[in-house]
């Protein structure tokens, strides 16, 4: 077992649980360990699920891991609380290489989508238990699970067993039990998955709340983007069993390096297009096959290639199109052919070059109902759709 | 009773609500499904029974009396006969659970490859006749069979394992051991393995796992097994018979006897409505321990 930095310093490490962060900092106590992967591997037969992942999570960090259903990340997530060997490759967590330890060794708390939790044992059982492993006297054990479960609001349910308890309960008993021996690292497989919106969204507050507190560093694996959003300090894209982009999420969003990422964190509109020119003022021109002019932020993609704008919905503008106003680069005219509600705002859909079946664009808008200056488009309507160049971005499309 | 045990079935049937609604639906307009199967109950399980219980209470002038199960519980050899029915059935039972279940254990935690090959192996004994296995143990366990030959070829003293307790328990023991295995198996694959896995994030090592969360989850199928392996050796007549010695009678010899030779049915009767009284003494025990509902279903 690794020894904790402030249990060597013979300070109970309990009495820091409930210190704020700053003066735990000052104290010089545990904050979270840093972990970094590099080179993973793990198939399945001939199937690739994690095809050499590389990756490094500072210390206290909230890290998020993203991907469809299939995309390796609870792979990943499996072989850093050691559930699966990968075939190549190393993982260290605070510098040291567990690669090879069995997970009652590597000292982590694990979260799994279904809880998890003793359906033999009460709540207090099911908290206990890794202090117990731990060789802890029952005094000790007592005083600790007693603290956790009131930190997670569960003190009156201790008697409780699993089947008696709410989702939302069950998942604070899982986060408990997880947590109680306090781990310098804490991985999460969707732990929100089986719950509704809104006990998400409260639970989603918690948790970052607690992992502040608690000073953890955190593993989520999620299919959910928003979670992601919420959370995280640092965002994962992994698809198809390899790492798409990593950033905070606002760079995933703002600056996304492919298409998936484009697609997956929000909505977009892709347009296609070929690079005709790169200007040293950040503008990246392309051209539509309909001869169209798109401008764009200078993203990853030279003159010549196929390229894909990502044009997030809430950055198209519309105007009524009175008259027929000539088409400009980042203008151009279009109909509306779909309106929906969404409460706050409007989603337009917009068909730009009608006449051309096989070429013609379809954009989505969305517009703040607050925003839209009164104005308010019906299906059929014409319309000036625009844009500004930074709002863009040009992605090479991905070689086949 | 009946009630909640409809409930159960329906419970199984229909997991989800929709399913449910169907199954009560289908189950008003096809009562009548069910005819045939009530009639031969009623006609091989109810009659019988009835009659048997009917019979133990019968004198010698077709008066009420209650002589056969005063002999019985006064004469020293019968309640000798009671005690050791029991002592047999209970070490079965134990021995059988020692066996099955790591059989089980390593059956429910490996590939589907290895599982159904054992589960095959494990069926395979039902699809012989009991008398031919029980000949063909007897064939290898007498004292100048198959062992002994080895035996003495390697050297090894002479085994003595047949016509005997260990005879019977031997043939007890393989005869019952798959009904374990085949309980277990179904609660353990209920098990979720990542409980286990759980555990082991937590600290614990593999031997602690097991014991604090495996083994009590796994614990409804031990008790589910037992009392199947009780009931039936309990009751169970003909490998005791042929592999067992005379001193070790078991309580279904005895009615056997009463019956074939001394042609006592009024006697027998009492005898195996004393059986079956210990049989509903087990499941009231099991009941309160563990719930029916865990004999009904398969699931933790």
């Amino acid at each position: 077992m690794l020894v904790h930095p402030n249990e060597a310093s013979g300070i109970g490490s309990s009495a820091l649980a409930v210190l704020e962060p700053d003066e735990r900092n000052t104290m010089n106590a545990a904050v979270g360990n840093s972990i970094v992967l590099d080179n993973l591997w793990k198939t399945y037969g001939s199937f690739v699920a994690v095809g050499g992942v590389s990756l490094s999570i500072e210390a206290g960090k909230f890290c998020t891991i993203l991907g469809p259903s299939g995309s390796g990340k609870t792979t990943v997530l499996m072989m850093l609380a050691g559930f699966s060997d990968p075939l190549r490759g190393s993982i260290r967590i605070d510098g040291n290489d567990v690669t090879r330890l069995p997970p009652q060794k590597r000292d982590l708390g694990v979260v799994f989508q279904n809880y998890a939790l003793f359906p033999h044992m009460t709540v207090h059982d099911n908290v206990a238990f890794p202090l117990k492993m731990r060789g802890m006297n029952a005094a000790e054990i007592n005083l600790k699970c007693s603290r956790m479960l009131d930190t997670v609001e569960l003190g009156s349910l201790s008697r409780r067993y699993p089947r008696e308890l709410s989702g939302g309960q069950q998942q604070r008993v899982a986060l408990a039990r997880a947590l109680v021996f306090e781990p310098r690292v804490l991985l999460m497989d969707e732990p929100l998955g089986a719950l509704d919106k809104r006990l998400r969204a409260s639970l989603q507050v918690e948790l970052k709340a607690l992992q502040r507190r608690m000073d953890v560093t955190v593993v989520y694996v999620t299919h959910d983007q928003e979670e992601a959003l919420t959370m995280a300090d640092q965002v994962v894209i992994m698809n198809g069993g390899q790492i798409e982009q990593c950033g905070t999420a606002d760079e995933l969003y703002d600056q996304p390096m492919t298409e998936f990422v484009a697609g997956f964190m929000g909505d977009t509109n892709l347009i296609e297009g070929v690079v005709t020119g790169k200007g040293g003022d950040g503008v990246t021109r392309v051209e539509h096959p309909t001869g169209r002019a798109i401008l764009a932020q200078n993203g990853p993609c030279a003159v010549g290639d196929q390229v894909s704008v990502s044009l997030r919905p809430e950055c198209v503008s519309l105007e009524p199109c009175k008259g027929r106003l000539p088409e400009e680069p980042n203008a151009w005219n279009g109909r509306i052919t779909n309106v929906v509600s969404l409460g706050d705002a409007l989603r337009y859909t917009i068909v730009i070059g009608e006449n051309r079946p096989t070429l013609q664009i379809e954009l989505e808008a969305k517009i703040s109902r607050r925003g839209a200056h009164g104005s308010r488009f019906s299906q059929g309507e014409a319309v000036r759709v625009h844009w500004n160049a930074a709002d863009a971005r040009a992605l090479a499309r991905r070689k086949r | 009773m009946s009630q909640s045990a409809r409930n159960l079935a329906c419970a199984d049937i229909g997991r989800t609500e929709s399913k449910a609604h169907a199954f009560r639906r289908f189950r008003m307009s096809s009562l009548w499904l069910l005819v045939p199967a009530l009639g031969f109950l009623a006609l091989f399980f109810a009659y019988p029974l009835t009659a048997i219980v009917l019979r133990s209470f019968e004198g010698a002038d077709a008066s009420m009396t209650l002589e056969h199960y005063e002999a019985f519980f006064s004469l020293p050899i019968y309640m000798r006969i009671l005690w050791q029915t029991i002592e047999i059935s209970l070490m079965t039972t134990v021995l059988c659970v020692l066996v099955g279940y790591p059989l089980a254990y390593v059956m429910a935690n490996s590939s589907p490859m290895v599982r159904n090959v054992m589960l095959l192996m494990v069926m395979l004994p039902f699809m012989t006749s009991v008398l031919v296995r029980t000949y063909g143990w007897m064939v290898i366990l007498r004292p100048t069979g198959l062992l002994n030959h080895v035996a003495e070829l390697a050297g090894l003293p002479h085994f003595d394992l047949l016509y005997n307790r260990s005879g019977m328990l031997i043939g007890l023991v393989y005869t019952m051991v798959p009904y374990v295995v085949l309980t277990l198996f179904s609660v353990m694959r209920g098990i979720d393995g990542r409980l286990v896995s759980v555990a082991h994030s937590l600290g614990a090592g593999a031997w602690s796992a097991f014991w604090r969360v495996y083994f009590p989850l796994s614990l409804p199928g031990v008790a589910g097994a037992s009392l199947l392996v009780f009931i039936l050796s309990s009751g169970f007549y003909i490998t005791p018979r042929l592999m067992g010695g005379d001193r070790d009678q078991l309580l279904a010899s005895i009615i056997a006897y009463q019956v074939d030779v001394l042609l006592n049915f009024e006697f027998a009767s009492a005898i195996a409505v004393i059986l079956l009284v210990i049989t509903l003494i087990c499941f009231g025990i099991y009941a309160r321990l563990v719930g029916l509902k865990q004999l009904l279903t398969s699931r933790t």
